[in-house]
């Protein structure tokens, strides 16, 4: 079984968000990038498969040499082989397009994006390139198990869950639940040190163009004082009376 | 021509979202002078969708579509927004249609925003407003393409009555095999409690109530005001709660009229998840606790103390205002 991981490049979950260039760029001054959390858990599902299924991993990332760190760590974590497209990331279906196209030349039966990013929060990249390759597609996908071409898995909905029954090729939209917090891995130095030696191969984009284009940013507006008080009949009243939210 | 809403339902009656998206796409139809047409799938009374300023009810029935089916649900779409001509579709962001909406784009080759929180800023331009990292920001996105996908956020526009002729149609969408490629064999979801995503009162705990075994009030509180139950990262990671109440960056967001955090000290990731929730009460022993810079209203006390009282309160009046 080969596996295709598609790793996002996205400021730590701890970051503090600001803009530069009148509010039209994101400011990546002293921001941490880590791996999509949403990506972490699929690349740690992954592993499993090639340790107790024997399957191949590869990771792709679309963006600049500066994603390149956040590769190295999913290599050092345990996938075979890194790509990366040589293009900057501007919207969900340009990054779907270019995923499309390493999907299709590399022939993967699985491909394990996270849910969305952290960062833009499209959601629409794993369902996109569903759409573009003809696979099958779960989405918010909290369990997945592979027997031959055939896959079962639960998805997560509104109030529940769904159990679904699909083939291979199939693309995941992941999150957490696929492998839980604690079985996330932190590299360790002998992972570190392979790393290093496992190819990372920079692939130029096909040069789709974006359909949507990110004018600018703002934060939200900042809020009011919290409004303290000693007992709950005053906190009923205000709840009633001012907010109008009981 | 007309603005494309795809109205979803549950057991033959629509959803609140329905709704919403309803009123938003006549919100959008009156800026670009254009009438609403909603595509309902084995859906509700259409209607109940005039009231919201639906003028054309496309209902599809088709036993094929009995069970929620992400593929063909977009193809059925996607042949509606071909036969009406449309150049915006709106579509609420229920888990349902976040899984149908990209499948979609790439049927239509339409541009899609997902999260949008507001009526388009222009029409041509056509741009709007959508929250960006995980609600600590926004962003104005303007879409280019001839088609246009809009996903509005759930409370984000509300609902707004309208009157519609709602003239229903029957609507015969075309399949093919590999349109049920995944097949649902089972779904798992209690139909006595209220979920995150539909709950207008989210009640949410964290670490602060020191084991599961303390969630009985919690829970009471939901009861009372017809509530969703939540928790934070740490409680979930703990195996206290379910990962399903999990709320924050990396679990679901929280959208709902009123969240009551207790317990929980409101770290930047939880913040971040229930920020486009619209009133925010915390309850929490430590004043320092940072959930209190970001709450509406506070009560700095111990939990243990403060929700039996509360539960007691909530009773009396809901009972003296219902």
């Amino acid at each position: 079984m080969k596996i295709l991981v598609c790793i996002s490049h996205v400021p730590d979950t701890t970051s503090k968000i600001n803009f530069t260039d009148n509010d039209t760029q994101f400011d990546t001054n002293g921001v941490q990038f880590v791996i999509n959390p949403n990506d972490e858990f699929g690349l740690t599902r992954a592993m499993w498969f090639k340790e107790k299924q024997g399957a191949s991993v590869d990771v792709v990332n679309v963006g600049g040499p500066e994603t390149e760190p956040t590769l190295r760590k999913a290599l050092a974590i345990g996938a075979d082989t890194a790509i990366r497209v040589n293009t900057q990331a501007k919207d969900g279906l340009q990054v779907a397009k270019e995923l499309a196209a390493i999907v299709q030349n590399g022939g993967y039966d699985l491909v394990i994006a996270g849910r969305e990013s952290i960062d833009y929060n499209g959601g629409m990249v794993p369902g996109m390139l569903a759409g573009l390759t003809g696979a099958n597609f779960v989405n918010t996908c909290i369990n997945l198990e592979i027997d031959g071409t055939n896959a079962t898995a639960t998805r997560e909905i509104d109030g529940g869950k769904e159990t679904v029954a699909t083939t291979l090729p199939l693309i995941i939209g992941g999150q957490k639940g696929l492998v839980e917090e604690s079985d996330l891995r932190i590299p360790n130095m002998r992972g570190i040190m392979m790393a290093r030696k496992k190819p990372l191969t920079v692939v130029e984009p096909t040069g789709v163009s974006a359909d949507t284009i990110t004018v600018s940013f703002e934060k939200p507006a900042p809020k009011g004082a919290v409004k303290l008080v000693d007992n709950v009949d005053a906190l009923i009243d205000l709840l009633h009376n001012e907010a109008k939210a009981i | 021509m007309s603005v494309l809403v795809y109205t979803e339902s549950e057991n033959g009656t629509f959803k609140k979202t329905a709704f919403e998206v309803a009123s938003y796409a006549k919100g959008i139809a009156d800026m670009m002078g254009t009438t609403v047409t909603a595509i309902s799938i084995n859906g509700g009374d259409a209607g109940a969708l005039g009231t919201y300023g639906v003028d054309k009810v496309l209902n599809v029935n088709d036993s094929n579509l009995d069970a929620f089916n992400a593929a063909a649900y977009a193809k059925a779409i996607a042949q509606a927004a071909k036969a009406e001509a449309s150049e915006v579709i709106v579509v609420s962001q229920t888990a349902d249609a976040k899984y149908v909406a990209p499948l979609l784009a790439t049927q239509l080759e339409a541009g899609y925003a997902s999260n949008v929180v507001a009526l388009p800023e222009s029409a041509a331009p056509f741009k709007v407003k959508r929250t960006a990292f995980t609600n600590k920001a926004f962003n104005q996105t303007e879409i280019s393409t001839a088609t246009k996908i809009v996903g509005l956020g759930k409370n984000a526009y509300g609902l707004k009555e309208n009157s519609g002729a709602a003239a229903a149609e029957d609507f015969t969408p075309s399949f093919d095999d590999a349109d049920f490629g995944v097949k649902v064999q089972s779904v798992d979801k209690a139909s006595d409690k209220v979920s995150i995503a539909d709950a207008e009162i989210v009640v949410s705990a964290g670490r602060g109530l020191k084991g599961p075994e303390n969630w009985g009030m919690i829970e009471e509180m939901a009861d009372i005001l017809g509530a969703a139950t939540a928790c934070s990262k740490p409680v979930s990671d703990l195996g206290w709660r379910p990962h399903g109440e999990h709320v924050g960056q990396t679990g679901k967001p929280v959208a709902s009229n009123l969240y009551i955090a207790i317990g929980i000290s409101g770290a930047i990731q939880h913040l971040a998840g229930i920020n486009s929730s619209k009133v925010k009460v915390v309850i929490n022993s430590d004043p320092e606790a940072p959930f209190f810079k970001a709450a509406d209203y506070g009560i700095v006390g111990d939990a243990f103390e403060v929700v039996p009282e509360l539960n007691e309160k909530l009773k009396a009046f809901k009972a003296a205002n219902s």
